[in-house]
C-alpha cells in the first residue's frame, strides 16, 4: 500500500514539477527574428534583453535559456523556461559569411560554431513541452527546413505556435503563409516593434493549455 | 553536367534510418543530385539535417532537400486512411524527394505542387531553373 502511495505521490509530483518547469523553445529558420521575439519577451516580463541579434545569419549559436519566466493575460498566468535556438538550416557555406565583410578565419569559425548549433537545436526538440515557430513572413513559407521542424513537432506531439514575423515589412504575405500551414495557429506580428505582442501572449495561453 | 541518380524506395526500404540517410547523403556528397521515390519520415528528415551538419567542411557546405508528397490536409478521411494504411504496409513510397548538394543546387522551390529547382551555374555565376 505505501509503495501505491509513493507512486501516486510521485505522478503528482511529476506532473507539478511539468508544469513548474514548462520548456517553451523558439524555432524556425536562420534570420526569422526568433532572438528577437526572445529579447521581446524578456524585455516585457523580466526587464533584459536575451541575446545579440544582428542581419548576418546564425547569429545565435548556442541555445539560450531563460529562466522563470512569469507571463498574465487577463486573470491567467504561465511561467515557463524559454529557451532559444540556433536557427535550423540544411546548408552552411562559410564564404557567405566572408561576403558579408568577415575574415577568412572568423568566417569559417561562424560556421562551425553554426553547424554545431542546428544539431543542438534538433537534439533539443524533444525536451520542449511547447514551441513557437518564428517565420519570417515575407519569405516563401513552402520551404523544406519549415516543413520539416513543423513536421517533427507534429510528429512528437508537441503543442505548435506559428508566427509570422516582420509585418511591419511591405512584402509580409500571411495569406500565403496560413495557406501553408492551414491546420495552425497563426499570430502575425513585428517582434521589433511589438506589433499586435498581445495577440501572441493570448494565442501561447492558449497553445500551452492554460 | 549535373548528374540525377535515382533511388528507388526498394533500395532503401530494408535500411535502418541511419543506413538510409548514410546512402542518400554519400551520393550528394557525390555531387549528385537524388532522385528518391517516396520520402524519408519525418523523425529521418531532421536526422539527415543533422547528419549533413556533422558532415560539412570546407569542401561540402550541405543540401538542398524537396519533399513533394499527397498534403493529407486536403484528402477526405477515406482517402487519408487508405495513404496512412499504405504507408504503414508499403512503407512511404508516395511523393518524391529530391536532395541536391549545395555546391550545385542552389535552391529548391515548392509551390507546392511542383518543384522548382535552381541550379548555380559556375561558368557564368548566375542561377539556371529547372523545372519537375
Amino acid at each position: 500500500m505505501p509503495a501505491i502511495l509513493t507512486l501516486i505521490r510521485k505522478l503528482f509530483w511529476n506532473i507539478f514539477k511539468k508544469k513548474k518547469h514548462l520548456k517553451i523553445g523558439i524555432y524556425g529558420p536562420p534570420n526569422g527574428g526568433k532572438t528577437t521575439l526572445a529579447n521581446r519577451i524578456c524585455r516585457d516580463w523580466l526587464g533584459e534583453d536575451m541575446g545579440k541579434v544582428s542581419n548576418i545569419a546564425h547569429e545565435t549559436r548556442e541555445i539560450q535559456i531563460k529562466e522563470e519566466i512569469h507571463i498574465k493575460s487577463g486573470n491567467k498566468e504561465l511561467s515557463f523556461n524559454l529557451v532559444d535556438t540556433p536557427g535550423i538550416a540544411t546548408k552552411i557555406d562559410y564564404e557567405d559569411f566572408i561576403k558579408a565583410g568577415m575574415s577568412e578565419e572568423e568566417a569559417k569559425k561562424r560556421a562551425k560554431e553554426a553547424t554545431k548549433g542546428v544539431i543542438d537545436a534538433i537534439k533539443w526538440l524533444d525536451e520542449m513541452d511547447v514551441v513557437i515557430v518564428v517565420l519570417d513572413a515575407t519569405k516563401d513559407p513552402y520551404t523544406q527546413v519549415n516543413l520539416t521542424i513543423v513536421g517533427n513537432l507534429e510528429a512528437r506531439k508537441i503543442p505548435v505556435l506559428l508566427v509570422g514575423n516582420k509585418i511591419d515589412l511591405k512584402k509580409t504575405n500571411l495569406k500565403r503563409l496560413k495557406a501553408a500551414f492551414p491546420q495552425y495557429t497563426i499570430v502575425g506580428i513585428s517582434a521589433k516593434y511589438g506589433t499586435n505582442i498581445e495577440e501572441f501572449y493570448k494565442a501561447l495561453f492558449e497553445v500551452a493549455g492554460k | 553536367m549535373i548528374t540525377i541518380e535515382f533511388v528507388p524506395y526498394s533500395e532503401i526500404e530494408g535500411l535502418s534510418s541511419i543506413g538510409r540517410i548514410r546512402k542518400l547523403l554519400k551520393i550528394a556528397k557525390e555531387n549528385k543530385i537524388v532522385l528518391l521515390e517516396g520520402r524519408l519520415r519525418k523523425e529521418e528528415e531532421a536526422e539527415l539535417i543533422k547528419t549533413t551538419m556533422e558532415e560539412i567542411d570546407d569542401e561540402f557546405k550541405g543540401i538542398e532537400l524537396g519533399v513533394i508528397y499527397p498534403d493529407e490536409g486536403q484528402l477526405n478521411f477515406l482517402k487519408k486512411l487508405r495513404l496512412n494504411l499504405v504507408n504503414l504496409v508499403l512503407g512511404y513510397r508516395a511523393g518524391f524527394t529530391v536532395i541536391g548538394p549545395a555546391s550545385i543546387v542552389k535552391e529548391i522551390k515548392k509551390d507546392p505542387k511542383r518543384i522548382e529547382l535552381f541550379t548555380i551555374d559556375k561558368q557564368k555565376g548566375k542561377k539556371a531553373k529547372r523545372k519537375k
